[in-house]
């Protein structure tokens, strides 16, 4: 106790000492610029817009009391280094994607605009722009709430752009909801390594890959509007990470419509190999329902279920697609301009590409062919081929396309999700 | 108690205006909930300057230190007097009692190829082991180098120096903010030291004394073994490429690339200890580098370098692309050099 008073006392001394250097800062070999040296008040409330804005706000964010929430005003707001939030419970609120705009087209540092690390965070109303790498990342941060958030990458979509929009990891409990990402040279929505996750309600447009949901269980992607992109949605699950075994994920009442944008991911990145023109794809992963969705001139394919396709070592890991279902989706144009390894095979069947293909592989490494219940629970007219591929490593001239399809059965209701944090 | 409280006022009173110092370090504020306004508030040196450290402050030195821009970094240690930090094996960061600091200041000279004439005091950072845990605090200097004062957003210095190799060089750099602290001292969810492991402090340091022993003497330290492997000096060129690489990318990279580390969910562990292949990166593929893979498909591949994805980010400035991403606005071109020889003197796999 005395110890603690003491503390005070000299702290509240020295604070009125006041005074924040002499202010004389120039200097051959280097001037001084932007040192916050005030620890007082900011503990949310609004930031006012004008000098030194990004300090301020990056000093609230620091500062913030949990639960608190700060408002970001109108204006574009240029920033210099990515911001971050370590505080439970902040709300950081803007006045609308169209007014807030943190602008990180002259970012000097950091891997992303934004990083979230701490628990219950709100982020709504506001448009993070231009980001060097990823927009918004939060890491290990349950509850998180995306909601009328904007990530944009100016331009025509660019392999320049940052590689992820709207990036939650290793987080429980995850709502993406009413926003907007534009312009990802890899994933504009992605989630990865998460648990009880929903993405309603967006817009995905000009990304490599609209949305995608990777090494994941329990997500629900519905009512989303995913268009322009190369690939609509992807369902993957991929070898050599601490979370694998990526399941249970519905995929439901989307448009996934016009995803013809050229494949702009750089090179090495998983979504480099989704072709330009694809739906929806599901990778090495167990229990996906895709239902109810309206598909709209994609020209590879609406949806496609695959094996991994890259070289692995990792003991733990499947990569074959189970216990998939497809069921009751509206299927516009498809297939007509196959794009990447599917145009090479197209040629065996005719030139055009079935609205679903599945590669058919069934067993890997060695091991027997498995039951891997791929469930085409469609009326007859919507076209489908087996590629016939049969075992991993996938050997492309091995194909032996069918239009037959397998013998499956429903996967049953894909379990609602419910969120601790909201409806 | 009052009167103790009152005599305390009446001396620390005439600080204002004089920037005068408390003698010695002040556990109180060391241990108070938040930080100190600035740095000479805590006690820790005997000039506002911070050239002179008080009693019981004891400068040290890593044998690998992390690349900071070419800075020089003075490494200072308190702990406090009675407690002691404990050895925990020499691949662990010693484990350091509640009261502990550790004082980072970063310096430049106008030409690092002599780094002790014209030095200045840039920034200089604390770790305190707080009662709840470590807190990472960044001071910032003014231009006179009389006072460091807390600055948790973090500051952009543009800084004009000639470079260890005779390069001038003009840079922004960056003093992180108090979250980016954390980002590269992430454990978990708690934060922890990065450079003092055992092996990396056993050697002779800056007081001309092997430290392990020196620590040992003055009490602060208990239970380490009499000889301690050092880790491979990665600027030895008599020891094996292995050996410093992987001392290289131990200091630089596995703060985040570990499994409790920032970067936990690339899968990339990069750490001294770790054996298993595909997680050093021989054979894996990014997992979200986005254009921070360049050209590449795997993080490694042995015996083309120009292939491997790391070598790449650590050969990059650009944010979004440069590895690590926090601490350097620079390329350590020694170091790129170092990795890149390693990874050409693998046995390529075709």
């Amino acid at each position: 106790m005395r110890k603690l008073l003491f503390a005070a006392a000299s702290v509240s001394v020295l604070a009125a000492c006041g005074g924040a250097g002499d202010g004389s800062d120039s200097d051959a070999s280097g001037n001084q610029s932007s040192v916050n040296g005030t620890t007082s008040g900011a503990s949310g409330g609004t930031i006012e817009a004008g000098d030194d804005f990004a300090l301020r706000l990056q000093t609230a964010l620091i500062e913030a009391q949990p639960g608190s929430t700060i408002t970001l005003p109108a204006g574009t707001f240029a920033m210099t280094d990515g911001l971050t939030l370590d505080v439970d419970g902040v709300t950081l609120r803007g006045a609308s994607p169209s007014e807030t705009i943190l602008d990180f087209k002259n970012q000097m540092g950091s891997g992303e605009g934004l990083l979230v690390t701490s628990d219950d965070v709100t982020l709504t109303n506001f448009t993070v722009r231009d980001t060097k790498g990823d927009g918004i990342k939060s890491k290990g941060a349950d509850r998180i709430t995306y909601s009328n958030v904007k990530v944009e990458w100016l331009g025509e979509p660019s392999e320049d752009n940052g590689a992820y929009g709207i990036y939650p990891v290793e987080s429980t409990d995850v709502l993406v909801e009413g926003s907007h990402v534009r312009g990802a040279s890899d994933a504009g929505i992605y989630v990865g390594q998460s648990d009880n996750i929903i993405v309603r309600d967006n817009i995905a447009e000009f990304n490599v890959a609209g949305i995608e949901i990777e090494n994941s269980s329990n997500a629900v992607v519905n009512g989303n509007v995913v268009r322009n992109n190369a690939g609509g949605i992807l369902v993957f699950d991929l070898p050599d990470l601490p979370v694998m075994g990526g399941n249970t994920t519905l995929i439901r009442n989307n448009l996934i419509e016009d995803n013809n944008t050229r494949n702009f991911a750089p090179p090495g990145n998983i979504v480099a190999s989704v072709p330009s023109g694809t739906g929806v794809i599901i990778m090495a992963n167990e229990k996906v329902m895709v239902r109810d969705n309206n598909f709209v001139n994609n020209q590879t394919a609406h949806v496609l279920i695959t094996a991994y396709s890259q070289d692995f070592s990792d003991e733990d890991y499947n990569p074959l697609p189970r216990n998939i279902e497809v069921r009751n989706n509206t299927y516009g144009e498809s297939g007509y301009n196959p794009q990447g390894d599917l145009g090479e095979l197209a040629s065996l069947i005719g030139g055009n590409l079935p609205p679903i293909i599945w590669d058919g592989v069934t067993s890997w490494g060695g091991n027997d062919e498995t039951d891997v219940n791929i469930f085409i629970n469609e009326p007859d007219s919507v076209g489908f081929v087996n590629l016939g591929l049969g075992s991993y490593p996938m050997d492309v001239s091995a194909a032996s396309p069918s239009m037959d399809r397998p013998a499956g059965e429903s996967i049953g209701a894909i379990p609602t999700v419910k969120l601790s944090h909201a409806e | 108690m009052r009167r103790a409280l009152a005599a305390c006022l009446a001396l620390l009173l005439p600080a204002c205006g004089q920037q005068q110092v408390p003698a010695g370090p002040d556990l109180a504020l060391i241990l108070a909930a938040g930080p100190a306004e600035t740095l000479a508030d805590y006690g820790l040196f005997a000039d506002a300057s911070a050239r002179q450290p008080s009693a019981g402050v004891v400068p040290y030195d890593l044998i690998n230190p992390l690349f900071s821009d070419h800075a020089s970094k003075h490494r200072l240690v308190y702990v406090p007097e009675g407690e002691a930090a404990a050895y925990r094996g020499g691949e662990d960061v010693l484990d350091f009692p509640v009261g502990t600091v550790l004082i980072k200041t970063f310096a430049f000279a106008p030409d690092m190829r002599t780094p002790a004439e014209g030095e200045r005091y840039r920034e200089t950072r604390l770790l305190i082991h707080k009662a709840d845990g470590w807190a990472a605090y960044p001071y910032v200097w003014n231009e006179g180098e009389t006072e460091a004062r807390y600055a948790p957003a973090g500051a952009w210095l543009d800084l004009a120096y000639t470079d260890p190799s005779g390069t001038p060089v003009e840079i922004n750099y960056r003093v992180p903010n108090q979250n980016q602290c954390k980002t590269c001292h992430q454990l978990g969810d708690a934060i922890a030291p990065i450079g003092p492991k055992a092996r990396n402090l056993s050697h002779e340091g800056p007081l001309g004394v092997g430290q392990i022993e020196d620590w040992t003497a003055r009490g602060m330290l208990f239970g380490a073994p009499g000889n301690i492997d050092a880790i491979a000096n990665v600027h030895d060129a008599s020891l094996s490429l292995d050996a410093r690489a992987r001392a290289y990318l131990d200091i630089n990279c596995a703060h985040c690339h570990r499994a409790e580390g920032s970067a936990s969910n690339s899968g990339l562990w990069l750490g001294w200890e770790e054996q298993e292949a595909v997680r050093i990166g021989f054979g894996k593929h990014p997992t979200a580098a986005g254009r921070g893979s360049g050209s590449g498909t795997v993080v490694i591949e042995p015996g083309a370098p120009e292939a491997s994805i790391m070598v790449y980010r650590m050969d990059s400035a650009e944010a979004g692309v440069a590895m690590p991403e926090l601490g350097r606005a620079l390329i350590d071109d020694a170091g790129v050099e170092l990795v890149r020889a390693w990874i050409e003197d693998m046995p390529s796999e075709n």
